[in-house]
């Protein structure tokens, strides 16, 4: 068989196995990451309405947790946070719309390493089933947070879960970093190594860009976050005293000394702070792409909006000690983390003048996936706009630990990195299934959500500048909280409407893949590659044709054209500059 | 279909049925390891894997990266004396057997001589092998040094070494949580131990991959090489390793 073999990297498998199970094909892997993140999805959110309805309701028994103690509450909040964090946003963007459309998008039949893309995505797998297991062990799921600080995880005496349910939860983490390391450096390789004839750098699609600077922080940032892990199970389990100075836990004086809690912090947020870039840069890329698509218009600045990528990704690596500021360091330090961090607005502020410019004079077609690209730049801007606030020493000190800080993340991280999601979802659902999902229940999804978490997350920098404390369970044991419950009562109603809204995405999704009209080759008249093989692609992504890109990704509304748009294949010679 | 010119047929845009599931097309793209083994294009392949071995390795220097800033940091911090209510530093200078730690390094460089010896001579095999698939051509039946079982040998032997100088560090009670300098020393070798016993698992592979799985000698050197610069970056990581322990005592 050795000399006989076809030049594509494997033939197409037969059995159900290779087929959807081990296959190394990338555009099931990315379809298994996808679901992979649903599922997460899920269950995370599943334990933030435990945690809203608790807020409210102090008494309620919930089903199948019963009632919550505030030890509950806090391992609710580290499992939320973790599998949102690491199994959604980190999964889903990257590891699902990455790996089927980087390659395609490209003209490549297939991933660089696809062995590796499998081991990577099984590896993920693996992890989330360790980090659900952490549920189910004596004492349950940890308590120390989704930043995972010491003391508190480092010790197995400080609390329930602390015991067994934190071990699970590192090497989980740990896992996670292995698997993502795999998968960074096969994006890397497929995006420099495969592109098409034609297909030079400054002619790949945002999205291309957005994944190949996401797959490049993933490479520098999950090997430290590796680090601290290691030498966190070795604080847990062999006596060592990394991260432990001298302590007394339940009255016990432990055997620790000397080590510093502190050090963790700079180790995490040296991986944490790019993490949150790993979220939101493929959003960026999907934004822009659908943007552009949707809006007949070439994107407003395509070279600003790369090189705007690249110093977003430059400047995370700068800036983690932002989430330190209370953590005594020296104001010199603050400072320049402060104008770090502040310098950031400054390619973001390009970015969202980019695509208001490009939806400007548009003409504009309102589907779903504008609905929700449109909907990313809104939580952007407003996420965004609070993270200069939080970015002053002066104005951090405050608001720091406060619901401030929880609802800038949630905007920022959480929900524009799910809105990014969701446009790609509806961009690209044709392509994948071959069907279109249903506009009706697609626009009636978008409105309910985002009004649903702008509802949700909004009070809560209200609620941060009136001094309301995050991770607290009870509120009714002070006084100053009382006049702040009402707010909170709303926010769970809002939260039950959006957590509804949800179920229509996912009838729309399934009710979409077995009944929904036939998809076209075409059907947005959209230019990149993806869009000129059949739908759902072949094996080898464009059934033994390699692809001569001759034009830039976004050539809509070409003078002259005979079409409004100009697909990257077109072998009509490049007139736009 | 073991054709190898790429077909750059440019098809309509709009074009719906791309030619369903025929064979596929170009690229390659396998990772040295998986792929398709057709008389294909090796060197494009071989520069793809060095490629992500570069970017694996980037990761690894991170990883150490990360031991190492928390080494430099955990070093300077006072600990607290709850009996005198005093700061003091708790780093004790780890006393390493520093005579077998040369012999291991001077296997491990040995052995990165052996693996340099078995690159090169796959490499010229597998320049060799389409002439000496042509009929009636012998290229004289030499048989070659076993550089490569030798390397194994070599990193079993650095690996037995490493276990040694753990059975020194304990009779010499300094135990993985005695102070911050053993839990060190102990984290770095093990996780430098754990990479190095990886690449004695490739090169197993390498072999495995002629005499179990008969894939084509170009093939197979495709592992060889990456393993061979990963050995080679062992040794670079342990020396640094080595000289990191040598001025933070």
């Amino acid at each position: 068989m050795a000399t006989s073999e076809v030049v594509h990297a494997h033939a197409a498998p037969q059995g159900f196995i290779r087929k959807y199970i081990f296959s190394l094909d990338h555009k099931v892997i990315g379809i298994q990451y996808f679901f992979l993140a649903l599922t997460a999805v899920w269950v995370g959110m599943i334990l933030s309405l435990f945690m809203r309805i608790h807020l409210i309701w102090p008494n309620a028994d919930i089903p199948l947790i019963g009632h919550i103690q505030p030890e509950t509450y806090l391992s609710l909040l580290t499992m939320h946070g973790t599998i949102m964090v690491f199994f959604v946003l980190t999964t889903a963007p990257q590891g699902g719309f990455g790996n089927y459309f980087l390659p395609i998008q490209i003209g490549a039949p297939d991933m660089a390493f696809p062995v590796l893309n499998m081991l990577s995505f099984w590896t993920t797998f693996v992890a989330f089933v360790i980090m659900l297991a952490a549920f189910f062990v004596t004492g349950g799921a940890p308590l120390h947070g989704w930043t995972g600080y010491p003391p508190l995880s480092a010790v197995q005496s400080t609390g329930p879960g602390e015991g067994l349910g934190a071990d699970l939860w590192i090497t989980s983490i740990a896992i996670f970093c292995a698997a993502s390391l795999m998968g960074a450096l096969n994006f890397i390789t497929t995006t420099l190594d495969l592109r098409a004839k034609g297909m030079t750098l400054m002619r790949m699609p945002l999205t291309v860009w957005s994944w190949l600077i996401t797959a490049i922080l993933g490479l520098l940032a999950f090997g430290v976050l590796l680090s601290a892990g290691i030498l966190m199970l070795m604080d847990r389990n062999l006596g060592t005293s990394f991260f432990l100075p001298v302590i007394v836990v339940n009255g016990q004086l432990m055997a620790h000394k000397g080590g510093s809690p502190l050090l963790w912090q700079h180790l995490f947020w040296f991986f944490g702070h790019p993490e949150v870039y790993i979220a939101i840069l493929p959003g960026m890329g999907v934004a822009s792409q659908v943007l552009s698509t949707f809006s007949r218009k070439p994107i407003f600045g395509y070279r600003a909006m790369v090189y705007a990528m690249l110093a977003i990704g430059f400047l995370g690596f700068m800036v983690w000690g932002h989430h330190m500021f209370m953590s005594g360091m020296s104001p010199y330090s603050a400072f320049a983390f402060s104008l770090l961090t502040m310098a950031i607005g400054v390619p973001s502020a390009i970015k969202t003048f980019n695509w208001l410019g490009t939806i400007h004079g548009g003409r504009v077609r309102f589907y779903t996936p504008m609905l929700f690209a449109i909907g990313f730049v809104s939580l952007f801007v407003s996420g965004g706009l609070s993270g200069p606030f939080l970015a002053q020493p002066a104005l951090d000190i405050p608001l720091h630990d406060t619901y401030f800080v929880v609802g800038h993340f949630h905007l920022i991280m959480g929900v524009a990195a799910i809105f990014g999601i969701f446009a790609a979802t509806y961009y690209w659902f044709p392509k994948m299934f071959g069907r279109m999902m249903n506009e009706g229940m697609g626009k009636a999804h978008f409105w309910l959500t985002f009004i649903g978490t702008y509802a949700i997350f909004m009070p809560m920098h209200y609620l941060g500048m009136a001094g309301h404390p995050r991770r607290y369970s009870q509120l009714t044991e002070l006084a100053y909280l009382h006049p702040l419950i009402p707010v909170q009562r709303f926010m769970t109603y809002a939260a039950f409407v959006t957590i509804g809204a949800q179920l229509i995405f996912v009838v729309n999704l399934f009710w979409s893949m077995f009944k929904g009209q036939k998809a076209a080759d075409n059907p947005w008249d959209a230019t990149t590659l993806e869009w000129t093989t059949a739908t759902p692609p072949p094996h080898d992504n464009f059934g033994g044709h390699t692809p001569v890109v001759t034009h830039g990704p976004y050539e809509y509304g070409v003078p002259g054209a005979a079409r409004d748009f100009i697909m990257q294949n077109d072998p009509t010679p490049s007139t736009a500059h | 279909m073991s054709t190898v010119a790429p077909n750059f047929a440019v098809k309509d845009p709009r074009a719906g049925d791309a030619g369903g599931g025929a064979p596929p097309s170009f690229g390659g793209g396998g990772d040295g390891d998986s792929g398709g083994n057709g008389g294909f294009d090796y060197g494009e392949r071989l520069r793809r894997a060095r490629l992500g071995l570069v970017l694996g390795l980037t990761a690894v220097i991170m990883l150490f990266v990360g031991f190492t800033s928390a080494l430099l940091v955990r070093k300077g911090l006072p600990s607290f004396d709850a009996q005198t209510n005093t700061y003091s530093r708790d780093w004790v200078a780890i006393n390493l057997p520093w005579t077998l730690l040369l012999v291991n390094t001077a296997v491990l460089l040995f052995s990165s001589l052996t693996m340099e010896f078995a690159r090169r001579g796959i490499a010229r095999q597998a320049a060799l092998a389409p002439v000496k698939s042509i009929p009636g051509v012998t290229l004289g039946d030499e048989k070659p040094f076993p550089w490569l079982g030798s390397t194994v040998i070599l990193g079993l032997g650095f690996l037995a070494g490493q276990l040694l100088v753990w059975r020194i560090l304990h009779e010499r009670h300094f135990f993985v949580n005695t102070g911050p300098s053993s839990s060190f020393a102990y984290l770095l070798f093990a996780t430098h131990a754990l990479h190095l016993a990886g690449g004695v698992i490739a090169l197993l592979y390498a072999a495995s991959t002629s005499w179990l799985l008969h894939k084509p000698v170009e093939a197979q050197r495709i592992v060889v090489d990456i393993t061979a610069w990963y050995w080679h970056f062992m040794a670079l990581l342990w020396i640094y390793i080595l000289v990191l322990l040598m001025i933070v005592r």
